[in-house]
């Protein structure tokens, strides 16, 4: 039985289709909201891109607002009791719980009559390992909420370990020559429950997160946002690079961004880009001390699969 | 009004009258029934309630928990691996001060599969800060979940509630049941620190230690506090309904030199056999536990104890009977009985008694000189 949302339904009114071409079209000067939601005083690593991505995340979700958040950097980012950087309500939950905490909270709100809005903001195991049994429960059930992966590639508050995120060939605490598995594919699982809307992003094209946030907000049911989050700890890269390590993964075809709405895909405007012509997956790979000593077969299965996956999208976005 | 009903029955009658605004349930057997009932309510339009069908016990708490912290009251019921399952959501909801009810039929613990009563499920959640009460009728059953939201919703205690029923020898039993107008006798729900949007707090962030002992402290103290929202509470059910329930259920314990201890329907049982013993020309008389958490004082003085334990602590003994033999100074004959569904008998009960041996243990009918 379903409580609510018979139909995913949309609210036109929550947003304007002329802020969305706006935001779509100009990706430099875009009507970013002034509010900041996380205050100056967050215990974030220096660099850190999920914390930068949170800030947008917030900016689009506007006060009327709870945060559900399962063991993950953001639990430490928050700050310690009684202190918080966090001007929305922030609930804390198990690793595993999120998406099943947030759905009775949607629930109670939605029976209250109240528009509040729900947003998981998980990490990569929380997501992919950990919690995607949560995760599909809720998504299956059409939960009116919004579920954000914030995506650096492993188990970054316990010191890096491996995930289910953790692309081939990168090295960890727990995969100290590289990772011999390939990335799991959450977006393909979550896609699976055919959700209204679902989107990737990166932290290092904020406009482009704000847009979606604001954008998955509309729909009266599960959506999901998967935000590729470059960590400079752990990905062992400068502290200053950390936009630059984010668009370089972009220009490589590594991550793409793209929105699925209805089933529909469309490729943003910074992939299309990067697929016309992308530069050497080496540019991206080079940089990262976790790619350090990885061998060129190796390399050649991550263009592999670079190739086949931005296939896959064209393929899919064309409707072949 | 008078009907017939089993306990998970009337379990689901009482939360149709105390009428939740979300329920998150997982099927298990024996407990199944009551949340089959709810979902019937909720879909005929009797209860105006959400009824989230999650995926799992895990996720059942996680979304009571989630639910309650909006404000609002929620309800779940499990048994058995259903709630080992959730054990980390349980300590999640108690240490949140979140005053969820639930509803435990208690079940054997695999291996092997086993879906016969026994307590050491329930027992397992000894230490998380749920308060825990054990019915032994189906009218007892229906009363205590009503009593047990007043309980978890009072501002002194804000707590998880576990009412506990026996698998199957109350769950599936038929007994008549007395359904009442709970009015306003369970008030209407004020959480003190339900998330407010305008009012934006982090809940449950980094804690140091110091902090983290005080809230601690904190649990014990509402502990405590409850046994007399308890007393209070029981004391206005017997007022407006007419049935009296205390922490424990004596049986003609005043002159009594020896007393039974049991929790559930083994402690009901136990009525018979202190009828008969009485016939024998033996003092003794029954004590049903029926609050576990928080534990109270017995008034055990001067007298021997027989405790018959529906579980066991590995490398230990029996539950109840430590916990009085710690909390009384009393010294007993501990009976481990009844584990996995094993059928205990008055007559049997009788015989504890008529043959028993103080400071000694026995394993009915496996080892029965231990």
């Amino acid at each position: 039985m379903r409580c609510q949302n018979d139909l995913y339904t949309q609210d036109r009114d929550l947003f304007s289709r002329s802020r969305y071409w706006l935001l779509q079209e100009l990706d430099t000067i875009a009507e970013i909201p002034k509010e900041e939601y996380i205050l100056k005083c967050t215990s974030a690593c220096a660099g850190c891109s999920s914390s930068l991505s949170l800030r947008y995340v917030f900016k689009a979700a506007g006060p009327d607002t709870v945060l559900v958040v399962p063991a993950c950097c953001t639990s430490v980012i928050q700050g310690i009791y009684p202190d918080t950087a966090m001007n929305v309500p922030v609930y804390n939950i198990a690793f595993a719980a999120a998406a099943a905490c947030a759905s009775g909270m949607s629930n109670a709100f939605r029976a209250a009559g109240k528009k509040t809005n729900v947003i998981v903001y998980a990490g990569d195991g929380g997501t992919l390992d950990i919690g995607i049994q949560s995760l599909s429960g809720a998504f299956e059930r059409g939960t009116d909420f919004l579920y954000i992966c914030y995506d650096n590639e492993a188990y970054g508050n316990t010191g890096m370990q491996r995930s289910g995120a953790t692309p081939l060939g990168a090295r960890t605490t727990t995969t100290p020559t590289g990772k011999t598995d390939d990335k799991k594919d959450i977006d393909a699982i979550v896609a699976a429950h055919h959700p209204p809307y679902q989107a990737t992003a990166c932290s290092a094209y904020p406009q482009d997160i704000l847009r979606k946030v604001e954008k998955a907000l509309t729909f009266r049911g599960p959506t999901f946002i998967h935000i590729l989050a470059p960590c400079p700890p752990g990905w062992r890269y400068p502290t200053e690079k950390t936009v630059e390590m984010g668009r370089l993964a972009v220009k490589s075809g590594m991550w793409v961004l793209y929105e699925r709405e209805y089933g529909k895909l469309i490729i943003s405007g910074p992939s299309k880009a990067a697929m016309r012509k992308p530069i050497p997956l080496e540019d991206y790979l080079g940089p990262q001390g976790r790619f350090k000593g990885i061998d060129a077969k190796t390399v050649g299965i991550l263009k592999q699969r670079i190739a086949d996956n931005l296939k896959r999208l064209a393929a899919e976005e064309a409707g072949a | 009004m008078k009907k017939i009903a089993t306990g998970n029955k009337a379990v689901a009658e009482a939360v149709l009258q105390a009428k939740p605004a979300v329920v998150a349930a997982y099927p298990i057997t024996p407990q199944t029934e009551i949340v089959e009932s709810i979902a019937d309510y909720v879909t005929g339009g009797q209860l105006a309630s959400c009824y989230i069908p999650v995926e799992s016990e895990h996720s059942a708490m996680a979304a009571c928990i989630g639910a309650s912290i909006t404000g609002v009251r929620t309800f779940t019921a499990t048994s058995s691996h259903g709630l080992l399952y959730m054990h980390e959501m349980t300590n999640w909801a108690a240490g949140a001060r979140l005053p969820i009810v639930m509803a435990n039929v208690n079940r054997a613990l695999g291996p092997g599969w086993n879906i016969w009563a026994e307590h050491t499920d329930a027992l397992q959640e000894r230490d998380t800060g749920w308060l825990q009460v054990y019915a032994a009728t189906v009218q007892e059953a229906y009363d205590t979940v009503l009593m047990a939201f007043r309980i978890a919703e009072h501002n002194d205690v804000l707590l998880p509630v576990m009412v506990n029923l026996d698998g199957f020898s109350l769950s599936h039993i038929m007994q008549s049941l007395d359904t009442v107008e709970p009015g306003d006798f369970i008030p209407q729900i004020r959480l003190p620190h339900a998330i407010d949007p305008k009012n934006p707090a982090g809940y449950g962030p980094l804690t140091g230690p110091a902090d983290y002992f005080r809230f601690r402290w904190d649990i014990e103290r509402s502990m405590r506090d409850s046994a007399n929202v308890i007393r209070d509470t029981q004391e206005d059910f017997a007022k407006r309904f007419g049935r009296n329930y205390g922490f424990t259920e004596e049986y003609r314990c005043e002159d009594a030199d020896v007393v039974v201890v049991a929790l559930g329907t083994l402690g009901k049982e136990a009525e018979v056999a202190i009828d008969n013993l009485r016939k024998e020309g033996i003092k003794a008389g029954s004590m049903r536990l029926r609050w576990f958490r928080p534990f109270p004082k017995l008034d055990l003085a001067g007298k021997e104890v027989v405790v018959i334990d529906r579980d066991y602590s590995f490398g230990f003994g029996g539950v109840i009977a430590n916990a009085i033999m710690a909390k009384n100074r009393a010294e007993v004959f501990s009976v481990i009985a009844g584990i996995g569904g094993q059928e205990v008998t008055y007559d049997d009960i009788a015989d504890f008694v008529r043959h028993r041996r103080i400071g000694e243990e026995s394993w009915f009918g496996v080892n029965d000189h231990v």
